[in-house]
């Protein structure tokens, strides 16, 4: 994986990428910039790129261009400039076969449960959804997928029938973590996963993450402002701050010797817990 | 007398079952000008109606039984003519969200002005020199942009730094916060959370502070009370109770904020 601040090039953020590049990285921005049309830019010259298996946190506060990027890398903005690339070719919108192949390979989780799951639908309509809008699957193997997706977020098949209104926000979150993982992608894009949860219930969302890509191997890019659950899920943290890539570097190496100033204001500013 | 009395608070929905579990089920605390107490719970733990039922400001549709006294005056079933002194001088709010809680159409210099001039009866120059001096504490840049700015126009934290000045204009007694840094940048949440620090002791005020967050609580006050589902399940100092939970529901959130504590230390 490289992440680099442009310019200057960030060389130590390239030691740890994989053996000569003989397989493509599953996703990539390349020096990606976007601008409203109002001319504001959100992001400027923005490189990264996730391997499979690799877990990627992507940190900063408001306005920084998480989401954006976080939009670009799912497709669902084009770049103003510089490019995305899906198993090493620029992502092309309009191209439905590589689209096809994309949707199944890169899959999301949204920050409000509560917004993200279709409240007319059943829980087994909502988690079966990628598999027949993806052609991957319909009728009973679809349901017995759904219900193997509930059953690895924790969830039994006597959810299937009932309706999201039913469910808590961590339950919820499940529900849409088994959504994103029914097609078995390779990475899953997840926008602060854990933010609306209750603090109760954030830990057991992120164990089910890490344990997600225990089992699978699934790569991940998490966005958050909440650097405790950057620290707990992911390998690589990147820190952006008015659409630039501030620092990047391995997770543990970032938050106890910071480059920059920005990082460690950032990581002081964390409140902390009372030692015991 | 305490400053703040809760005895036996039961919010209910009006039009609830009879046989329906409270929101909020047989709340006891009490508060000492000067003092300091933490409020923890999470969504749905009735905290945030604690906090609007103390200052007599329960939505419609919720009632409340027992009793909640500020300065010895009773609030539950109380009228507005009893409320509106209390209100301000005696206690006062400051909520999660700053949008929200400003008026959009108001610039700010005038929406700090209102309880200034209701509570201090200052006119013209004089309540110009203490709305300066109102957005001057609560450290506000550029005070000339300040005065004439929409809400709109300025950032979360400073919005909130007005909701701060607006709740302080009538110099309450008590300050009830409810969730005031949950909706900022976490650097923006350490400069108000210090502010916020400095004032309360500076004016020697009481501090109702109310979050889901156990590390901002713990960095705010030292007695805590976590109501879950209603209930008051565990009261104690913050420290004990981060250190020794005793109830399950504490110990399931003291677990899961330490393991995101950790998180940053271990690695």
């Amino acid at each position: 994986m490289t992440e680099q601040a442009a310019p200057p090039a960030d060389t130590s953020a390239a030691d740890t990428s994989a053996p000569a590049a003989a397989v493509p990285p599953i996703l990539a921005l390349q020096g990606a910039g976007y601008r409203y049309h109002r001319g504001g830019l959100a992001l400027d010259d923005v490189s990264l790129s996730i391997a499979a298996g690799e877990s990627v946190g992507l940190v900063g506060e408001s306005g920084a261009g998480k989401t954006t990027a976080l939009r670009l890398l799912l497709g669902l903005d084009a770049p103003s400039s510089g490019a995305v690339l899906f198993d090493g070719e620029p992502l092309n919108r309009r191209d439905t076969a590589q689209i096809r192949r994309f949707r199944s390979s890169v899959q999301a989780v949204f920050q409000d449960p509560y917004s993200s799951l279709d409240p007319r639908q059943r829980i087994d309509r909502i988690v079966s959804e990628p598999l027949r809008s993806l052609g991957i699957a319909s009728g009973r193997e679809a349901a017995e997928q759904a219900a193997s997706a509930l059953e690895s977020v924790g969830l039994d098949a006597d959810v299937l029938r009932r309706y999201p209104h039913e469910f808590s926000g961590g339950q919820r979150q499940r529900i849409a973590i088994a959504r994103a993982v029914v097609c078995k992608p390779r990475l899953l894009l997840a926008d602060e996963p854990v933010s609306a949860l209750d603090m109760s219930t954030r830990i057991q969302v992120i164990d089910l993450l890490q344990g997600l890509r225990d089992r699978t191997g699934l790569a991940l890019v998490m966005v958050s402002h909440d650097l405790g659950a950057v620290a707990s899920l992911c390998e690589r943290t990147v820190v952006l701050r008015g659409g630039r890539v501030v620092e990047a570097g391995p997770t543990p190496q970032l938050l106890h010797a910071p480059a920059e100033e920005y990082t460690r204001a950032l990581i002081a500013a964390v409140p902390r817990l009372p030692r015991v | 007398m305490s400053l703040l009395r809760i005895d036996r608070l039961s919010i209910s929905s009006a039009s609830a079952a009879p046989d329906a579990r409270p929101l909020v089920d047989e709340l006891y605390l009490s508060l000492e000008a000067g003092a300091r107490l933490g409020l923890i719970g999470e969504s749905g733990s009735g905290k945030s109606l604690t906090s609007l039922a103390i200052t007599g400001l329960l939505p419609s549709g919720l009632a409340g039984s027992g009793s909640i006294t500020l300065n010895g005056v009773e609030v539950i079933g109380a009228d507005e003519r009893v409320l509106q002194p209390l209100r301000g001088p005696v206690a006062s709010i400051v909520f999660q969200e700053p949008l929200t809680a400003l008026d959009p159409l108001m610039r700010v210099g005038r929406q700090v002005a209102g309880p200034i001039r209701r509570h201090r009866g200052l006119r013209g120059g004089a309540l110009d020199t203490a709305v300066r001096a109102a957005l001057d504490e609560v450290a506000l840049p550029d005070l000339d942009r300040m005065l004439r700015a929409y809400p709109h126009e300025i950032s979360g934290g400073q919005r909130q730094r007005v909701a701060i000045a607006i709740a302080l204009a009538s110099r309450p007694a008590l300050l009830i916060a409810d969730e005031p840094t949950t909706a900022l940048d976490v650097t923006v949440q350490a400069e108000v959370l210090a502010l916020l620090n400095r004032l309360v002791a500076e004016r020697e005020m009481a501090l109702l502070f109310i979050s889901h967050d156990l590390a901002v609580v713990s960095s705010m006050v030292d007695e805590v009370v976590v109501l879950s589902n209603g209930v008051a399940v565990e009261r104690g100092p913050v420290a004990r109770v981060l250190s020794a939970p005793e109830h399950e529901y504490t110990r399931r959130l003291v677990a899961s904020a330490r393991a995101l504590d950790n998180a940053l230390e271990a690695l």
